[in-house]
């Protein structure tokens, strides 16, 4: 029987696996991806019969103080509701999933025991992050995520762009951490708490009583965590980083950049829904930003050539899509979308790192008839990408369509536009992309391809099957069992299925496909041809909107540009105003010296040199001869008798 | 002993000094081993103190009382509470790391242990009276007796510009500390009896207009020396002329001197003087961590930037000071200690690298990480500890630094969290340009780094990780103190 | 034949002034030195004349003169000998060759 507690076991091991491979990775060598991916092993089969039981209808918590601030504790602990457990159970199964297959990805790499190390550190971190009760925890591990995200994306850091990919991603995704860590700093100093269950339970009350305390505040604190969604999941207009990610290796990209990480940023405003609820004004903004940057993400990926790229802009723009189900109050919605999302586009990142380890290239124009080569691969691909392209009855189908049918049925008929725009654009560069690496002719012939070990293959169908199955729970087979479940978490409404929506969805869907199978199977010119005409569009596509560009141009440079022109301001003005004290002081003290050499001294001087010019005068009546002394004596006697005897 | 385990721990130092004196200046070891053996008795004397304090008590304790010169009233008075023990403490491990790192990988000058190490000594001395002094005459003399070493130490050891760093730092922070002079002057005279003794001049009532006058006196002594914009200049030039384990000092220790300051003086005796001047040193705080975070940003100098990353830190801990309140009182001491750990062994890291490239020029490196692995693995350490990675000490005392600025003032604290941001960023590049890409060929004859040198770094990131994992280890014996600090404080602001 | 005093004042100013002027002018020590001898001579003179004629005891004058010749003596004597000492030394007697104090 497993206790609930027992679940801070699933974020402790592999972290003690994280401290033994950096520790002794040295020695352990190939054993340290063993060490790594047991301890996500064992912490996968501890954590599923809680979610188990969780799934049941029950609820844990417990929780510890950390940290005592006089007398108000500060309280570290876990919680076990559907939110969390339904996290747990995918990042655990699709976290060891993709670590075996990282065994057979990174083979023979000569920093083996390091990669484990860290993604060791990173499925700790992801892991507390899921199971954590209040924010200071959840952004403790969040930020450890952006670490390992970092160090796993500069994983090759003799490549400049991978450490250059690094920076970006640490950096830009920290814009949107310290917005995350402001907003929690607010809402801690509106409502006195960071226990999500303790904020659920005000905010209900609040919900009740009509009008929160601190509305105003509660805005922007919502809007500030917010902001580190968008950070996270690369949402509009912090979404610049996720692509340069791809510089990673693959199964991180998988793991961190496709899977968990990235959901963490939605898990959050999901997280924060009781608040996100309540407050008004917030949530049309969420809706905005997620509309935006699925549309964009799906419209830059129209033209990528880099396989990983081209996945990347697909994550950007699925996460959009989850963003903007929370923005329109589906939290069920949203949150279905993230698990399936979770496994059907990890397997895609999988099946094409099998791809550029059985090629060694990544662009998708050197490829073409791949299938033969690498069945596996390319079956699991393909399924992939038609639960992502949301054909049923695969995953994808059943939550892209939970979202578009918030978007019907709450009365946001644009934003239903957009994002039926958007599965078809995704439907087209998902088969874009299908129909030029494994079918047709090789283009490149100096590309030898061959089908990877099985164990990176077996994790491939295991994935594959849990992206067919996974939606199942959200089906009307299942009557919306997760939905309904979701719905314990925060009141949130619900919307009768529409068969509209579905038809629309699945059409979307066809029309894409077929198109990309018209184009590039058959008709390979029309591509070239619709870009001549559209070559505004092209380009803007191809340039990914001109994103780093406009931020190097207005952002970065001027940083840059900043802080050289501060420092030249330190070391010129206000050092130069110290250094000018100093100077001004030596150049007063030059003058006193020279008053002091020239007049104090001076009129010392001149009273000895008058005295001098007189004595010259006087000294001449000294002549030295006595007898001029005594006439003068004699003189003197004689004026004095003849003045005293009145002589005369 | 025990009764008099403060003075010990101030005057063994000295001892020390005066043994070095004693001792043939030929015989180096000798030298070496006998300041490394003090150092590592006065850690041992501060940890046995440690062992007698009581964290839980929120005054004076461990005072030791004599008649100095009694016509003046002056006192040798020394004693700690929980805002100058956790700073004891620092000094000791700092100066116990920094005395390693002299003899480990720090190239005295021919000839000259004899003089380093005895100005050391005394300058150990000269911290930890500054620390533990509650008389204001003695605290005065200890604070002035650190300067003389330290400018003989920049001055005789230092880089090509020393002595102009030297004369800059030492005539700069003597000039603050002369205002500091009138100030305590000030206080006594206004005293009634005339008084330096902190313990009974809290007691006294101060006029106000008196108070904003003497709390300018002495804010100017202290801003010097932690430093705050724009007083900064010193700063850079001293650090990076500075050889290591001076630079480890500086940062470590001497920049606590000015926030230790406001803590235990400014704050009690002029407590009206101090809120009216709250929003001003906010203000300055936040300038200092932005503005030390784009400098940082711009340097190409390794230990340029390190040092304008300390400006940007000690902004927090101002910040912290500002706000007034518990949270940031508690995280202001924890930065204190924090970034005395961190940045100390982030110079001792440049110097490491010094030591073996000859250069600190951040775009002459590349590639290094594959070259030094353990070097590159301790540097990317220490910086994610100054970036504030929770888990890591920085992070903690940032968060209560800025838990408590929030609830003073709000937009402060959005445009200090700028500063969090700019520190990734100027430490991230740092890391970039030093660790990562091609290694350049010029570099392919470095060694990594040596054992000496890890174990002179460890104990600073067995804190590092300590506290950031747990910091209620020190935040025990700080927060009664602090509590009580604010309550002299809350009396001023109702 | 009393001579009348008047007479003899004439007689020992004139003396005197001979006196007087000898060492006013002489360069040669020798020569101040014997013009200093009559100058005391024209002293002597006019105490002797005045004792005859005043009601005083004659005796008086006559032993003042008697000291003054004897402290003439001395003078003369001791005169000389810095005047043999001085012509030792720079080979000397006039006044105007030796300056060594001017100034």
């Amino acid at each position: 029987m497993v206790t609930s507690d027992q679940i801070i076991l699933v974020p402790l091991l592999p972290f003690i696996a994280f401290a033994v491979n950096l520790l002794a990775g040295r020695w352990l060598k190939h054993r340290a991806a063993w060490l790594s991916v047991a301890a996500s092993t064992i912490a996968c089969f501890i954590a599923i019969p809680v979610c188990w039981a969780v799934f049941q209808g029950n609820h844990f918590a417990n929780q510890g103080t950390w940290l005592m601030l006089g007398q108000t504790p500060l309280k570290f602990g876990y919680v076990m509701d559907p939110l969390s457990s339904s996290l747990l159970f995918m990042v655990t199964i699709v976290g060891t999933l993709i670590q075996i297959y990282a065994m057979g990805y990174m083979h023979g790499d000569p920093r083996y025991s390091r990669f484990f190390a860290y993604v060791s550190l990173f499925m700790s971190a992801m892991l507390t992050l899921s199971i954590s009760d209040n924010y200071l925890l959840f952004f403790m591990s969040w930020e450890i995520m952006g670490l390992c995200s970092y160090l796993l994306i500069g994983f090759y850091f003799e490549k400049d762009s991978a450490a250059k990919a690094g920076f970006k991603a640490f950096l830009t995704t920290r814009v949107g951490d310290v917005g995350f860590l402001i907003g929690f700093l607010t809402l801690f100093s509106a409502i006195g708490t960071l226990n999500f269950s303790e904020m659920n339970a005000l905010m209900a009350n609040a919900h009740h009583a009509g009008a929160p305390l601190h509305a105003g505040l509660l805005s922007l604190a919502a809007l500030l965590i917010f902001c580190g969604t968008i950070g996270k999941s690369a949402q509009f207009p912090l979404h610049v980083w996720l692509p340069d990610a791809m510089e990673g290796p693959t199964p991180v990209s998988a793991l961190i950049h496709a899977a968990t990480m990235v959901a963490a940023g939605v898990f959050l405003v999901a997280r924060s829904f009781s608040l996100f609820m309540i407050v008004p004004n917030v949530l049309p903004v969420v809706t905005v930003i997620g509309t935006i940057t699925a549309f964009m993400a799906a419209f830059i990926a129209l033209t990528q050539t880099d396989i990983k790229r081209i996945l990347a802009y697909s994550t950007i723009s699925q996460l959009g899509y989850m963003v903007t189900a929370l923005g329109l109050s589906g939290l069920g919605a949203g949150t279905f979308h993230l698990i399936t999302h979770a496994f059907f586009k990890a397997l895609l990142f999988m099946a094409a790192g099998s791809v550029i380890h059985g090629t060694h290239v990544q662009d998708i124009r050197e490829m073409g008839g791949l299938f033969k080569k690498m069945p596996h691969t390319a079956t699991t691909f393909i399924i992939a990408s038609l639960a992502l392209a949301g054909i049923p009855p695969l995953s994808g189908f059943w939550s892209k369509d939970e979202i578009l049918l918030s978007a019907f049925a709450s009365g946001h008929k644009i934003v239903f536009m957009i994002l039926l725009l958007t599965a078809f654009m995704t439907a087209f560069y998902m088969f874009r992309l299908i129909f030029l690496t494994f079918f047709g002719q090789p283009r490149n012939l100096k590309v030898h391809a061959h089908e990877s070990p099985a164990v990176m293959t077996a994790p491939l169908w295991a994935l594959a099957f849990g992206s067919i199955v996974i939606g199942f729970p959200g089906s009307p087979f299942m009557h919306h069992w997760f939905q309904k479940f979701m719905a314990h978490m925060v009141h949130h409404p619900e919307y009768e299925p529409s068969a509209f929506v579905m038809a629309c969805s699945v059409a979307a869907a066809v029309c894409g496909i077929s198109l990309a199978g018209v184009i590039y199977l058959k008709k390979i010119r029309w591509a070239q041809k619709t870009a001549e005409t559209f070559s505004f569009l092209y380009r803007l596509s191809l340039n990914k909107c001109y994103f780093d560009e406009l931020y190097s141009r207005c952002i970065v440079k001027p940083f840059q540009s900043l802080g050289r022109f501060l420092f030249g301001f330190d070391a010129r003005i206000v050092d130069g105003a110290v250094n000018g004290t100093g100077h001004a002081t030596l150049f007063i003290s030059a003058v006193k010296g020279w008053i002091d050499k020239y007049i104090v001294d001076g009129l010392v001087n001149f009273t000895g040199t008058l005295t001098h010019f007189l004595n010259s005068i006087v000294k001449r009546l000294q002549t030295g001869f006595v007898q001029n002394y005594l006439l003068i004596v004699f003189i003197g006697i004689l004026v004095f008798l003849v003045w005293e005897l009145k002589i005369i | 002993m025990s009764s008099h385990i403060l003075s010990w721990i101030i005057f063994a130092p000295l001892i020390g000094a005066a043994a070095v004196l004693l001792m043939p200046k030929s015989k180096t070891s000798w030298i070496r081993w006998c300041a490394l053996l003090t150092t590592l008795i006065v850690f041992g004397l501060t940890c046995y103190a440690l062992s007698m304090f009581q964290g839980s008590r929120a005054g004076f304790q461990m005072l030791e009382k004599a008649a100095w010169i009694p016509q003046f009233n002056v006192q040798y008075l020394v004693g700690t509470d929980g805002i100058s023990f956790p700073m004891v403490f620092l000094t000791a491990l700092i100066s116990l790391l920094a005395c390693m790192g002299s003899l480990a990988h720090i190239r005295v000058k021919e000839g000259r242990e004899k003089e380093y190490y005895f100005l050391f000594l005394l300058l150990e001395t000269g911290m930890m009276g500054t620390f533990l002094a509650l008389d204001l005459f003695l605290f005065y003399i200890f604070w002035e007796v650190v300067l003389v070493p330290m400018y003989f130490l920049i001055g005789i050891w230092g880089g090509p510009r020393r002595e102009y760093a030297a004369i800059k730092f030492f005539l700069y922070t003597l000039a603050g500390s002369l205002f500091m002079l009138l100030g305590i002057l000030a206080v006594y005279f206004a005293a009634s009896p005339h008084t330096f003794s902190m313990i009974d001049l809290v007691k006294m009532p101060r006029d106000f207009f008196f108070q904003k006058i003497v709390f300018l006196a002495f804010f100017l002594g202290f801003a010097i020396k932690v430093p705050i914009f724009p007083f900064h200049t010193w700063l850079p030039d001293a650090h990076v002329e500075a050889p290591t384990p001076i630079s480890v000092i500086l940062a470590g220790v001497l920049l606590k001197m000015g926030t230790y300051g406001f803590l235990r003086f400014s704050y009690p005796l002029f407590p009206e003087a101090a809120v009216w001047f709250q929003p001003a040193m906010g203000v300055l705080a936040v300038i200092g961590i932005v503005y030390g975070g784009f400098v940082a940003l711009a340097q190409t100098d390794f230990k340029k930037m390190v040092a304008y990353s300390s400006v940007s830190h000690m902004g927090f801990v101002l910040l912290g000071l500002a706000a007034m309140n518990a949270n940031g009182f508690r995280g202001a001491l924890l930065q204190m200690f924090n970034h005395g750990t961190i940045t100390g062994g982030l110079f001792l890291l440049v110097g490491v690298l010094y030591d073996r490239a000859h250069t600190r020029d951040l775009n002459d490196f590349g590639g290094l990480g594959a070259k030094m692995p353990g070097y590159a693995g301790i540097l990317t350490f220490f910086s994610l500890a100054s970036l504030g990675l929770p888990g890591l000490s920085g992070f903690i005392s940032e968060f209560l630094t800025l838990l408590g600025s929030y609830q003073y003032s709000k937009v402060m604290t959005a445009t200090a969290t700028i500063g969090i941001i700019l520190a990734a960023a100027y430490l991230l590049y740092m890391i970039q340009r030093v660790l990562l890409g091609q290694l350049n060929p010029k570099w392919t004859g470095l060694t990594d780094i040596n054992w000496q040198e890890v174990i002179t770094l460890a104990p600073l990131m067995v804190f590092i990780l300590a506290l950031g994992i747990y910091p209620n280890l020190i935040l025990d014996y700080m927060i009664p103190t602090l509590d009580g600090l604010l309550k002299i404080l809350g009396g001023a602001v109702r | 034949m009393i001579i009348p005093l008047a007479h003899i004042l004439i007689f020992s100013l004139l003396l005197f002034a001979t006196g007087l002027y000898g060492v006013l002018v002489r360069r040669n020590i020798i020569g101040i030195l014997i013009s200093i001898e009559l100058m005391l001579n024209a002293a002597n003179i006019n105490l002797i004349a005045f004792s005859k004629s005043t009601s005083l005891s004659p005796e008086t004058g006559q032993i003042f003169a008697i000291f003054v010749l004897a402290i003439a003596a001395t003078t003369a004597a001791v005169g000389l000998a810095i005047v043999l000492a001085l012509y030792r030394v720079r080979k000397t007697v006039y006044t105007d060759e030796v300056h060594l104090l001017k100034w």
